[in-house]
């Protein structure tokens, strides 16, 4: 769970997480607009199932793989919000893009 | 450890050699089983995972029926590896494809697997030749890029690296003696004596089982054999896991037990060179897209290359 | 600054240097280089400039919470943003054949391709794992990470926050997220006494500035009123769908919000990856590459410099990434050897005296044994394919020797993050199985995607296209 600090960065965008629109910094990535919509996980692991949030950030981990704008397993860390961007819940395996 | 007897000892540890070191020991004899370390040429580390019959033995009819008889007896084989160790290997023989991208293609192939059922005779060799229709029945989500397919029923796949993982654990669960890092520096032989110097000591055997790969070519004539073996490369990209969506194989595409899409495998002559090369990725990647568009959006996650043991002509090498 | 056009053109771009990298040392590089006449890209997957000490600095540099770490990089920054260089942000390096200097980046979904005479890897360092129980809980995070949320986007952890683990990081977090207005529990890992490791390691004097530095960020932090607990051993996160309290010998902490650290390593995927020569410092206890005094590497065209190449600080790949452009410039013929060595004096001095607290920083956040091979069985190593410590044991226990073969048989490292993170679990746990030093186990090969791409994107990488008859 995060929060803002809007008088320190006043400069908003909105996005839409899991359905629900939020604002946040401009600057974020998707993975700190998941980490601000204080859901309590935005993936299940191929593996196992079990819920993930971000780890590192960086790029690094791979625990971030989220679907957004309709495209699954995107790496939300690295991927700066745009507005109306939809970060969406990654299912375990992806579904077959056909 | 020096000075080790045993009554049988074998050469590498790969796929080849660590299923004849599981026989041995089955059968009741002291096996060791020498390899080298972590990093080697190792092609069971690095193959496809086809259980491929199709096109297999083209020009030698026995070799056809070698590689046929063999995937016949692969349910068996995963079934006791499977009672052993509990280790599934993912084996699933529904037969399989190639695709083809070209009228051209489509004649070519037509032609060989034409003369696989001439050479077959009377042991016969089932196939078809599917057009794009029939091709997209069997695999849904074909390109239109697919111009048609030959099919034979004998095709399969399996997890080669649950079967490598699954061999060493059943040679050391039968009391065989696995000993990597190892470094042969002196060889000598006699009838029904063999004596290797070693980093480990000196390991002596009554028998001895060549099957080190592409190690074989330099350590076959101090045995007084020849095997003149060559590495081919071959570069494999593997797909982050999707739902199952492929039910059969295809000669370069195939899904894993875990959903990863595996696309391979070219055939370069390049010597001991195991770098990857973009040119020849790129085009892997871009006839999996010809031949299914949804592969193209899937994210690669895995790549490699990994060398063939390959015999002069291709063929297996015997006496 | 010029931008390139996003399709890459038909013959792939040259440049006497391109720089992987837009972190202090990879921007100390570029500005070098433009001063010797060198043509210079750089290429950063980041969308601005400043790697990870100054990352989103332009952003961050007016909050109260990082103005005053952020100020050095912000003046580097603006001298940086006036070259005259080729600046490719938000292009992620996936393949580099140093045979041919071909650098292969992946932008908004589309291949480019690059050539350069001479390349300098510039890409940092990463946090070391901390694989204790229950790490993989959502709510449980690296330190850096939400130093990273707090300098992308001024945000910060609600709730109760614990940080736990040890180095020159965690006080420096502790400090900003308390000047954010948060503050958080620090219970920290360090077993090494300080007065005694100093005193063993030397440099206090020489690196006197920097050691008061660190000094007064832990009194800093403590005169806030921040709760320390010292020397805890045994970690574990809990908590049933996301991390509810820390765990360890003799204590308890409930928390929302669980912050782990055990320093920083080298980022070797790519400088392995291309087959450069490694070897382990067993003093940083991680791999490093073999490389000259500018950093050069055992591969003709390439370089590393920064925190990739040895962790010494932002201060030191400043001068690491000059001595890098100085050695490119006298390789490329716009410098005479003696012209290098002469010039090269003042940034090799800045570097040892950079370097100089390391030996003591090193010894005193020394990660503890448990930390680099975590003893209970079922806790994960590979998070990827959520490969067990003891499974890992059992692999090592039936010949895997290394971390390679070990992949074979678990699929450890085979996952998306490509043994990033688990490569140094992986290796101490066989190393400590077999009764080995790690340097004897080796590490993961790692391979070109560096970073996933589409099997279209790599499809219309250059040659691919029209390949095909
Ligand atoms: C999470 C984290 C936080 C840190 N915070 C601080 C801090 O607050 N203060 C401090 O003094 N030190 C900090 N450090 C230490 C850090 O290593 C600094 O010493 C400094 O940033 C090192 O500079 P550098 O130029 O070597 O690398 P970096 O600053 O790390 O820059 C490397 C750059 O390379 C880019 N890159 C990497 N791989 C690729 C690729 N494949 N394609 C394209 N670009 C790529 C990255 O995006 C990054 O911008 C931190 C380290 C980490 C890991
Ligand atoms: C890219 C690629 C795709 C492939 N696809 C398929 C496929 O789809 N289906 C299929 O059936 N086959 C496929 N193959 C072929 C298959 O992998 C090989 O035929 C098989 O793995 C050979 O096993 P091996 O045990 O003989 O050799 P290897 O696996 O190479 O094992 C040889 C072993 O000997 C050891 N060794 C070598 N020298 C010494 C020495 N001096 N002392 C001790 N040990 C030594 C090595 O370390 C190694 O462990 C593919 C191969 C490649 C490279
Ligand atoms: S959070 Fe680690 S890769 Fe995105």
């Amino acid at each position: 769970m995060f929060r803002t600090r809007p008088d320190h960065r006043t400069e908003t965008v909105q996005v839409i997480v899991e359905g629900r629109a939020l604002m946040v910094p401009e600057g974020s990535s998707a993975a700190a607009a998941i980490l601000l919509a204080g859901l309590a996980s935005i993936r299940e692991t191929a593996v196992s199932g079990s819920p993930r949030l971000p780890w590192c950030m960086m790029g690094i981990c791979f625990d971030c793989l989220t679907e957004i704008d309709g495209v699954a397993n995107r790496q939300a860390c690295m991927v700066p919000v745009a507005v109306g961007m939809r970060i969406a819940r990654q299912h375990g395996a992806r579904d077959v893009p056909r | 450890m020096t000075g080790r007897r045993f009554d049988a000892m074998v050469i590498g540890g790969g796929l080849v050699g660590s299923a004849i070191a599981w026989g041995l020991r089955r059968e009741g004899l002291s096996v060791a089983l020498l390899d080298e370390g972590d990093a080697a040429f190792r092609a069971s580390r690095g193959n496809f995972g086809l259980v491929w019959v199709q096109s297999k033995g083209l020009g030698a009819p026995w070799y056809q029926r070698w590689t046929r008889q063999s995937a016949e007896s692969w349910p068996g084989l995963a079934d006791d590896l499977a009672k052993q160790n509990g280790l599934s290997l993912g084996l699933s023989q529904p037969g399989g494809l190639h695709l083809c991208l070209s009228d051209r293609e489509m004649n070519k192939r037509a032609e060989r697997l034409e003369q696989m059922k001439r050479e077959a005779g009377n042991y016969g060799f089932e196939y078809r030749m599917l057009d794009a229709r029939e091709a997209r029945d069997l695999l849904p989500g074909l390109g239109p890029a697919v111009v048609g397919a030959s099919f034979t029923p004998y095709d399969g796949h399996v997890s080669p690296l649950a079967l490598l993982r699954s061999r060493h654990q059943g040679f050391t669960a039968l009391g065989g003696v696995y000993l990597p890092n190892v470094k042969i520096t002196g060889i000598a032989t006699a009838p029904r004596n063999f004596l290797l110097e070693t980093n480990l000591g000196t390991i002596q055997a009554e028998r001895a089982v060549l099957a080190a790969g592409l190690g074989n070519a330099k350590l076959a004539p101090h045995f007084g054999l020849k095997a003149p073996v060559r590495p081919q490369r071959g570069q494999v990209l593997v797909t982050e896991r999707t739902r199952a969506a492929l039910p059969m194989p295809t000669t370069t595409i195939r899904q894993t037990g875990e959903g990863s899409i595996m696309l391979g495998d070219s055939v370069e002559e390049v010597g001991f060179d195991t770098r990857q090369s973009q040119p020849v990725m790129a085009e892997i990647a871009h006839r999996a897209a010809l031949c299914f568009p949804w592969i193209g959006r899937l994210n690669v996650v895995r790549a490699w290359s990994a060398l063939r043991v390959m015999s002069p002509d291709g063929l297996p090498i015997y006496d | 600054m010029n931008l390139v056009p996003v399709k890459a053109p038909q013959a792939p771009r040259k440049f006497d240097l391109a720089i992987v990298g837009a972190g202090p040392s990879g921007m100390a590089a570029a500005i070098a280089a433009r001063e010797f006449g060198l043509s210079v890209l750089v290429v950063d997957e980041n969308a601005a400039p400043g790697g990870q000490v100054f990352r989103a600095a332009e952003l961050a540099g007016a909050d109260p919470a990082l103005a005053r770490d952020m100020a050095p990089g912000l003046e580097l920054i603006a001298r940086f943003r006036a070259l005259d260089v080729t600046y490719r942000p938000g292009a992620t390096l996936w393949m580099l054949d140093p045979d041919t200097g071909t650098l292969s980046l992946s932008c908004l979904n589309e291949t480019m391709e690059f050539v350069a005479e001479r390349i300098l890897l510039a890409t940092g360092a990463q946090e070391r794992p901390v694989p204790i129980p229950g790490w993989t809980l959502p709510g449980v995070m690296s330190a850096g990470a939400a130093q990273i949320a707090l300098k992308t986007a001024g945000m910060v952890p609600s709730g109760r926050v614990v940080l736990a683990g040890q180095g020159p990081l965690m006080w420096l977090l502790a400090n900003q997220l308390i000047r954010a207005g948060v503050m958080p529990v620090l219970v920290e890992t360090r077993t090494q006494p300080i007065l005694r490791t100093a005193l063993e390691q030397g440099g206090i004097f020489s690196g006197f500035a920097q050691l008061t530095k660190g000094i007064g960020l832990i009194l800093k932090a403590r005169q806030s009123g921040m709760r320390v607990i010292s020397g805890a051993r045994h970690l574990r996160a809990e908590g049933a769908a996301r991390v509810q309290s820390l765990r360890f010998e003799g204590g308890f902490e409930p928390c929302d919000t669980l912050l782990l650290h055990e320093g920083v390593i080298p980022s070797t995927h790519i400088s392995m990856a291309i087959g450069l020569e490694h070897f382990w410092d067993a003093r940083q206890l991680c791999w490093r590459p073999r490389l000259d005094v500018f950093g050069a590497s055992t591969h003709a065209r390439i370089a590393v410099a920064g925190d990739g190449a040895v962790i010494g600080g932002w201060e030191a790949a400043v001068a690491s990434g000059q001595l890098a452009a100085l050695d490119a410039a006298f390789r490329l013929g716009r410098m005479a050897q003696a012209a290098r060595d002469f010039q090269a004096e003042a940034s090799a001095d800045a570097l040892l005296q950079a370097r100089t607290l390391r030996p003591f920083l090193d010894a005193l956040y020394a990660p503890s044994h448990e930390i680099l091979a975590p003893p209970e069985e079922s806790t994960i190593i590979c998070r990827c394919e959520e490969v067990t410590a003891g499974s890992l044991r059992w692999a090592a226990a039936i010949g895997a020797t290394g971390p390679n073969q070990a992949k074979a048989y678990l699929r450890c490292g085979m996952g998306p993050c490509q043994g990033r993170l688990c490569g140094p679990t992986v290796a101490a746990v066989i190393a400590e199985t077999r009764n080995v030093p790690v340097e004897e186990v080796g590490h993961f090969r790692p391979r070109a995607p560096y970073k996933p791409i589409t099997v279209q994107e790599l499809a219309g990488a250059q040659h691919g296209a029209d390949r095909l008859s």
